[in-house]
């Protein structure tokens, strides 16, 4: 009982440092453009959180991730190129390559901030939960759930792109000027913008490690473990994995959704494979099974790039790839191994005749 | 093993809460309908010292890098061709180089970083149409200017975007002229599933109509797509006198490879490309593409000392074996106009170089360039070029006199529904 509330008080202290470091240092110590990175990252993180709970938790490999930030990205978009052409104008890139004189009939609902918000969480709930249902169900997973994923990501960018006169094609949809009747070009709003970002992005930590330690949870590590023996107990691992892949959907969804406003741009090149790919990446360099792990690999995986390609901009593509290599082959439970791994050290050194039984989990 | 203790969860949630609040009592900025926002401010640029920074924008790595690499060099040809003679205003011209990654919001983040972290005085770069529709609205928000050399699509005119390539009525008009002076009564269209190549296809089609040819087919591979045997039978099958290639990159190699097994050539059936320059041609291979037209506005055979200059000096640089394409040589000229609007404006300030644009020649290679202020694009000579066994294009006609740019079409009627 001890181990156990030792845990929840390293918990509680690292969510309040993480907090503290989002809203009381970063603010001061970033200069604007460094800030709308971290924005960035920040959802790089947030999608993140639902893999290491579908992926880490439940074992099911989301290689189409970049589906559900698009779909959530592609919603929040809608309605604000809509709110910035203004009430009977079309989208400056519906005028240009378009041929229809008013906006399409599936374009009509975003018009609606409520719809459109509640669509950035609720379309990738539902298509995902769809898609479970159908998937699980059958019973398929391993490789065949991975490529079935990649598929989906696969064909929802070649669908954006052929659809240029509604959806930009490959140039996405660009130039976001206002998000909610704030104007994005002005520094405080997108200070207001990181903010929602991270206050988020806390959210979500906490509603995951809500869901990891509840009774479901155990459940689905059950599931990734063992499922058939599950099955005998007399659940059913079908709607446990869909729970789970339900919810990291919606997360991806929201990720999207405020990917927008931060970055101001969303296109078929962050849904693709190669996208879904990355966000995968990271949680897996950060640790898959640790929220804390694949929340800091998602950073450190986006600060990487940035800070690898500014610094060699001809050849960071090798060291970004050395740097993969070098994290899944010595560490294969991701950087949050570390720590274990120090534990461990500890532990011995102390000639402990017994680890707890809490710390073996 | 049960979760945390109750205290110690309500604990969590509460300070969720607080955190929300702080986010919705947190100060908010500008509305969208305030008049006279943060914008008004033009982004600062670095002149302390005795060098100017600008910025160098290509992908360096990704699907566009083949082609993208070569720009950046010619541009930084450009740039210690400059430095070599004294530079810019007294100062040495700076180059910072980042990769755009073939990756469109990539673009948009590195144009803010050298704006606002490096504080560049103009950005050179981009290439394709995605790209710079991505870092438009940067270039727009922070006043600062890029110099943006690819051939493109037109319909396009943005304030803080000098554009050195050509617009259509100084490619794809004067190739689809070509055609119709040469007989062809009937077209049949192949791209790459993306913004210029449908653009394009559908100025084509508007032009074919007004001018009494007909459109056989129009069909699209996505980028980077290699299988194109269904589209070179249904070429086949089509009977079309010509067929317009707006096909990017790589499956171009495909295509005209399936091109040539489906027994068609430059004889029975010609291919006007307009993405296709020394450079690719080096890639796909000469056999597959001798006979085969293009349509740019300068290409290494272009005769006059200003290229001999720009191909000897490239090749020096570079390599023997390099090839001087026609985005190469517009990105070269960018970097020489906006030297000459910066001296001729006295200041690196964005505004005034803009207001100094007007008029602004240069002997390019490709022959004498004129900048046109209200558009901000520049008058180019448009020339028809046939591929040799070589690998080299020669041309096969050209327009005699530089084309004025009319990048929304505004003096062609049969345009008048495009925009």
């Amino acid at each position: 009982m001890n181990v156990l509330k030792g845990r929840s008080a390293r918990a509680w202290a690292g969510f309040a440092g993480g907090a503290f470091a989002l809203f009381a240092v970063a603010p001061f110590a970033l200069s604007d453009f460094r800030l709308g990175l971290l924005a960035k990252y920040l959802c790089m993180a947030m999608v993140a959180v639902g893999i290491c709970l579908a992926w880490g938790r439940g074992g099911l490999l989301t290689l189409g991730q970049g589906v559900f930030f698009g779909l959530g990205g592609y919603a929040m978009a809608m309605h604000l190129k809509i709110t910035d052409a203004g009430p009977g104008n079309l989208p400056d890139f519906m005028q240009l390559y378009g041929t229809a004189d008013e906006l399409p009939w599936w374009w009509r609902p975003f018009e609606n901030p409520v719809f459109a918000i509640a669509a950035t969480v609720l379309l990738p709930m539902t298509v995902a939960a769809l898609l479970g249902l159908f998937i699980f169900r059958r019973r398929v997973k391993g490789a065949y759930f991975a490529i079935l994923s990649q598929a989906l990501a696969s064909a929802f960018a070649i669908w954006l792109v052929g659809q240029q006169a509604t959806t930009g094609g490959t140039n996405g949809l660009t130039d976001i000027q206002g998000f909610f009747g704030y104007d994005l070009d002005d520094p405080v709003n997108q200070r207001m913008v990181y903010f929602v970002i991270a206050a988020s992005l806390l959210a979500l930590i906490a509603l995951a490690r809500q869901l990891i330690h509840s009774r479901y949870g155990e459940l689905l590590v059950a599931v990734r473990d063992s499922e058939e023996r599950v099955r005998f107990l007399g659940y059913d691992p079908a709607n446990v994995k869909l729970v789970a892949y339900v919810v990291a959907a919606g997360m991806a969804g929201l990720a999207g959704a405020l990917f927008v406003p931060a970055v101001g741009i969303i296109s078929p090149a962050l849904i693709g494979i190669v996208p879904s790919i990355e966000f995968v990446i990271g949680a897996a360099v950060g640790g898959r099974a640790s929220l804390v792990g694949a929340v800091l690999g998602a950073l450190a995986v986006a600060w990487a790039k940035t800070a690898l390609s500014e610094e060699f901009p001809a050849g960071w593509t090798y060291f970004q790839g050395l740097l993969f290599i070098v994290a899944l082959a010595f560490l294969p439970g991701g950087l949050a191994s570390l720590t274990k791994l120090f534990r461990r050290r500890r532990a011995v050194a102390q000639k402990s005749p017994v680890i707890p039984v809490g710390e073996a989990a | 093993m049960s979760s945390g203790s109750p205290i110690l969860r309500r604990r969590f949630l509460a300070g969720g809460a607080a955190l929300a609040a702080v986010v919705v009592l947190s100060a908010c900025g500008a509305k969208t309908d305030a008049a006279g926002t943060s914008s008004d401010k033009a982004a600062k640029i670095d002149i302390s010292g005795d060098t100017v920074k600008v910025g160098l924008l290509n992908s360096l790595s990704g699907t566009m890098a083949i082609s993208e690499v070569t720009v950046r060099n010619s541009l930084l040809l450009a740039i210690d061709e400059i430095n070599a003679s004294g530079g810019v205003l007294g100062k040495k011209i700076k180059p910072i180089s980042e990769d755009g990654a073939s990756d469109w919001p990539t673009f948009a983040e590195k144009a803010a970083k050298l704006i606002k972290e490096d504080e560049v005085a103009a950005t050179f770069g981009c290439w394709t149409s995605a790209s710079r529709k991505a870092v438009k609205p940067v270039f727009e928000k922070n006043r600062s200017l890029l110099f943006y050399p690819v051939q493109y699509e037109g319909l396009e005119q943005s304030p803080y975007i000098f554009y050195t390539g050509a617009t259509t009525n100084q490619q794809i008009v004067p190739a689809l002229d070509y055609l119709k002076s040469q007989g062809k009564k009937s077209l049949y269209l192949v791209g790459s599933d993306y913004v210029f190549p449908r653009t394009a296809n559908k100025e084509i089609t508007a032009y074919a109509k007004a001018n009494g040819m007909t459109i056989l087919g129009e069909d699209y591979a996505p980028l980077g797509s290699t299988e194109f045997s269904t589209i070179a039978n249904k070429v086949k099958a089509s009977k079309a006198d010509a067929v317009f290639n707006t096909l990017n990159g790589d499956s171009n190699v495909a295509f005209f490879k399936e091109y040539k097994s489906a027994g068609l050539s430059a004889k029975t059936m010609p291919v006007v490309s307009v993405s296709i320059a020394e450079e690719e041609v080096k890639s796909i291979g000469s056999q597959y593409l001798a006979g085969q037209l293009t349509a740019w506005n300068y290409y290494q055979t272009t005769p006059g000392a200003a290229n001999e200059k720009f191909v000897a000096a490239y090749k020096a640089k570079y390599g023997e074996d390099k090839p001087t394409s026609d985005p190469m040589e517009a990105a070269y000229t960018s970097v020489y106009l906006w030297a000459a609007m910066v001296e001729k404006a006295k200041s690196f300030d964005p505004e005034k170089v803009k207001a100094a644009s007007d008029g602004i020649t240069f002997d390019a290679p490709e022959g004498k360039v004129t900048v046109d202020g209200a558009t901000q694009h520049i008058s180019k000579t448009a020339r028809i070029g046939k591929i040799g066994t070589d690998g080299l294009i020669t041309e096969v006609w050209n327009s005699g006199k530089p084309v004025e740019p009319d990048p929304f079409l505004k003096g062609y009627s049969w345009a008048a529904d495009l925009s």
